[in-house]
Parts: C-alpha cells; sequence; structure tokens
C-alpha cells in the first residue's frame, strides 16, 4: 500500500490506482467506480483500512481499479470470503462488488445467507440484466422476453427481484441507485457503509454493449416518492410493487450485527494435522 | 444524464468559488477517465481529444485556484453539498461513450458541458443578491460561453460522421 497521509486520503483521486479499467466505453461501472472514490473520500477513511471483494465478472473487475486493499475473488463467492475477512478483522471497512451474475445466480446461496447473518459489510450489486463478460447471456434478472441467438424468444422466466429477497433475507439496509447519478449513488454508498449490519445497494449499471436498450434507463429513473421505512412489512410493500426504478433508501433495518468473537485457537494447527496423518 | 438536480446553494464568494473549481476537478476527471477509455480500445484520435479537453479543463481548474487566494477551494468545495441526483455541469456524459466514437461526438459531449456551466453561472448571476458573487459568476459566465464558441470553432474542424459510425464488421455481439 502506498504511504497516503490523511489528508490525501480524502481525495477520490487517492483510492483510484493505476490500472486502467477495460470496461466498454459507455459502460455503467466506470460511473460506480467514480462513487466508490468519492464515497471513500467521503467517509475519509485511510484506503489501507478498505478492503473491496469481489467475484468474477466485468463488475468484479473493481477492486483492481481502487487503491485500498482489493480481492478478486472466486465467481460468487465473494461474500463468503468477505464474511470470513470481516469476521476476523472486524475493523476492517469491508465493501463487497458483485454483478447480476455473479452475486444472484452463481452466488445466489451465499446473498441469502449473507443477508441472514447480517455481518457489518456493504454489498453492492451491479446489475445489468446479462451477462457481459461472457458475451451476453441471461442472467437472473434478465427480463423473459429477452431475445437473442442464446435465448431464442426469450428464457420465459420470470426475473429474480434481489431486493425483496434481501428484505425477505435480513439485509440491515436496501437501496437502489443509478450508476449514471455517481453523486447520489455516492452519497447511500456513504450511508450503506456507515449503516451496521449487511447493506445491500443495488445499482443498476448499463452494458451498452450487449444491453444497449439500458441506456434509456437514464430517463427512466426517479428518486423513491416516500422516506426509506424501518418497518419490513411497508418496504416489502413497497419494494414488490414499484416499478424497479425507483431510487435511493428503501429500507433501514435496526438488527444487530451478528459479529462473532474470534479468539485464538485453542488447538494449533500442527496439532490437528497429527490427527489426520496416515 | 438527468442535468445538475439539486444544485449547491451560493452565498459568498468562497462558495462560487469552490463550486466553479469543483465544477472544473469534476470535468478533468471525466475527460481522463474518457482518454483512457479510448487509449485502452485503441482510439489514438480521441485519445488526442480528450487529452487536450482535459488539459484545458485542468488550466481553469488552476486558474481558479490562482483566483481564490486565500480561499482553500479544494477543502471548501469537500465541505459544499454535492449535485443532488445528477452530475455537475461540466461532467460529460460517460454513458454516451462509445469505442467507435469520433471526435465529432467528443466534442459535442464538450459543447453539452460547456453550456451547462454557461446555464449555471447565469443562473447564479441572475439569482444572487450579493454583488461580489454576482461579479464573479459573470466572469464565470463569459468565460464558460467563450469556451462555448472555441468549442463551436474547434467542430468546423470536424465534420459530423456519416450515420453508419458506429457499423462494427466485427461487431462484439457475435451470437446475434
Amino acid at each position: 500500500m502506498s504511504g497516503l497521509d490523511t489528508r490525501l486520503a480524502c481525495k477520490p483521486a487517492d483510492y483510484k490506482s493505476d490500472i486502467k479499467p477495460i470496461w466498454c466505453p459507455g459502460c455503467g461501472d466506470y460511473h460506480v467506480l467514480m462513487s466508490f472514490t468519492r464515497a471513500f473520500a467521503e467517509l475519509g477513511l485511510p484506503p489501507e483500512q478498505i478492503v473491496v471483494v469481489s467475484g468474477i465478472g466485468c463488475s468484479s473487475r473493481i477492486p483492481a481499479y481502487t487503491n485500498c486493499y482489493g480481492f478478486h475473488g472466486v465467481h460468487g463467492r465473494s461474500l463468503a470470503l468477505a464474511a470470513g475477512l470481516k469476521v476476523t478483522r472486524p475493523e476492517l471497512t469491508v465493501v463487497v462488488a458483485s454483478g447480476d451474475g455473479d452475486g444472484y445466480s452463481i452466488g445466489g446461496n451465499h446473498f441469502l445467507h449473507a443477508c441472514r447473518r447480517n455481518i457489518d459489510m456493504t454489498y453492492v450489486v451491479m446489475d445489468n440484466r446479462v451477462y457481459g463478460m461472457t458475451k451476453g447471456q441471461p442472467s437472473p434478472t434478465t427480463e423473459p422476453d429477452f431475445d437473442t441467438a442464446l435465448s431464442p424468444g426469450g428464457t420465459g422466466l420470470r426475473p429474480f427481484h434481489p431486493l425483496v429477497i434481501a428484505l425477505a433475507s435480513g439485509a440491515n439496509f436496501i437501496a437502489r441507485c443509478f450508476s449514471g447519478e455517481p453523486n447520489a449513488t455516492a452519497s447511500v454508498l456513504v450511508e450503506a457503509i456507515r449503516h451496521p449490519g449487511f447493506s445491500f445497494v443495488e445499482i443498476l449499471s448499463p452494458c451498452v454493449t450487449f444491453r444497449p436498450d439500458e441506456s434509456e434507463w437514464k430517463h427512466l429513473v426517479h428518486p423513491a416518492p416516500v422516506a426509506a421505512t424501518s418497518d419490513p412489512g411497508k418496504a416489502a410493500r413497497r419494494i414488490m410493487t414499484d416499478d424497479g426504478f425507483n431510487i435511493g433508501v428503501l429500507y433501514r433495518g435496526d438488527r444487530k450485527p451478528y459479529a462473532p468473537q474470534v479468539g485464538r485457537p485453542s488447538v494449533e494447527l500442527s496439532e490437528l494435522e497429527k490427527d489426520f496423518e496416515l | 444524464m438527468n442535468g445538475a438536480v439539486g444544485v449547491p446553494k451560493i452565498t459568498s464568494l468562497a462558495d462560487l468559488f469552490a463550486v466553479a473549481y469543483r465544477i472544473e476537478a469534476d470535468a478533468v476527471e471525466r475527460y481522463e477517465l474518457l482518454a483512457d477509455q479510448m487509449e485502452t480500445h485503441n482510439n489514438p484520435e480521441l485519445v488526442a481529444v480528450f487529452r487536450d479537453l482535459c488539459r484545458a479543463e485542468k488550466i481553469h481548474r488552476d486558474e481558479i485556484q490562482r483566483l481564490a487566494g486565500d480561499i482553500d477551494v479544494v477543502t471548501h468545495a469537500r465541505q459544499l453539498p454535492c449535485w443532488g441526483r445528477g452530475d455537475s455541469p461540466e461532467e460529460v456524459d460517460l454513458g454516451a461513450a462509445h469505442y467507435m466514437m469520433t471526435p465529432w461526438h467528443a466534442l459535442q459531449m464538450a459543447l453539452e458541458g460547456e453550456k451547462r456551466a454557461l446555464d449555471f453561472f447565469t443562473s447564479v448571476m441572475e439569482t444572487t443578491e450579493d454583488s461580489q458573487v454576482k461579479r464573479l459568476a459573470e466572469e464565470f459566465a463569459e468565460e464558460e460561453a467563450e469556451h462555448v464558441n472555441l468549442v463551436h470553432r474547434l467542430l468546423r474542424r470536424y465534420p459530423q460522421p456519416a450515420a453508419s459510425w458506429s457499423s462494427d464488421p466485427d461487431p462484439p455481439i457475435a451470437q446475434e
């Protein structure tokens, strides 16, 4: 890590690495990266106290583009990695980055249980409703009539509703953002990171290459008409009935985060190994 | 892009300097990003255009800092509220970038940004009751008007490309 002092750490540029992103021009993930660095600057955290963990996919490249600690993990397993990290190093700020394929399909089960455990970390899913890195296959959030050669006539499958699932599974903070509004997204990220427990932020992030129709999202998004609630019942009704383009914090829970005490092992690893010697 | 929704309130010269500084700094960040994107995607003509625009914005940013004198614009800008949902006026729309875009498109993006900045400073000038803020906003508006003219002049060098500019004989959507 570089030896940045606290003052320098407060500029968004100081959270960016020297590696240039290779996303397609026009990709929403550029904005998300900008929101990350603006949020970190707003929080004023030294880069070495932040860890960005990811899985696999276009969105999961983000740790390399930040100047924080990073872990570009296994497909769908970012939350498992991050949970282990946060439990053992609770003083660190852990932000997990994923996409709709990595997060909801390959990592779907981890998503449920991360919400349920409510460990104090922030999960950011850049949802473009397609597997971009592998050339445009339908993801769990793709519309049923998304018609391509890989899914002729569309999959016909009902899309996954991540916010409802997060709420039902126990996430303590739920928000939806649009990548094209980096300042607003950065503000939500700041709040999500500060909120105790598991915070889930879905960012609608257009894939201009495989979903050019998503360029229209900038005209469809709108601020949530009502303030966030801490009542899960109200939140469920709102999230279930909104149009999917409601932007802002939608739910702020007050569940106590799960923070198990991790002490020194009672048995040394070398002792355990002896039991398994052949 | 949703425009400058939730514009920061300007009540003093320090606010105006800080906001002007942030506008230019944000523009520098965007043009740098776009230049890097085009470098990655091997579009050297666009790299040059975006680097030039970035350089110009950096000069404006540094000039504002110099004019602000003892006012710490960097710190003050950080303390001011951001532009609500939207971007600051000169932030070009990254979502409008395309790997086959031409200098004409880049300059159109820049033109839109300069026009938004002009509108912003004009609006400050017309609405403030502080005479010093009014005078400075007027100066900034004049500068932005000059930038708009400059981009128009640059556009004369680059005619609008044919409608087929984005046609790629080897498109990324291979399965369609």
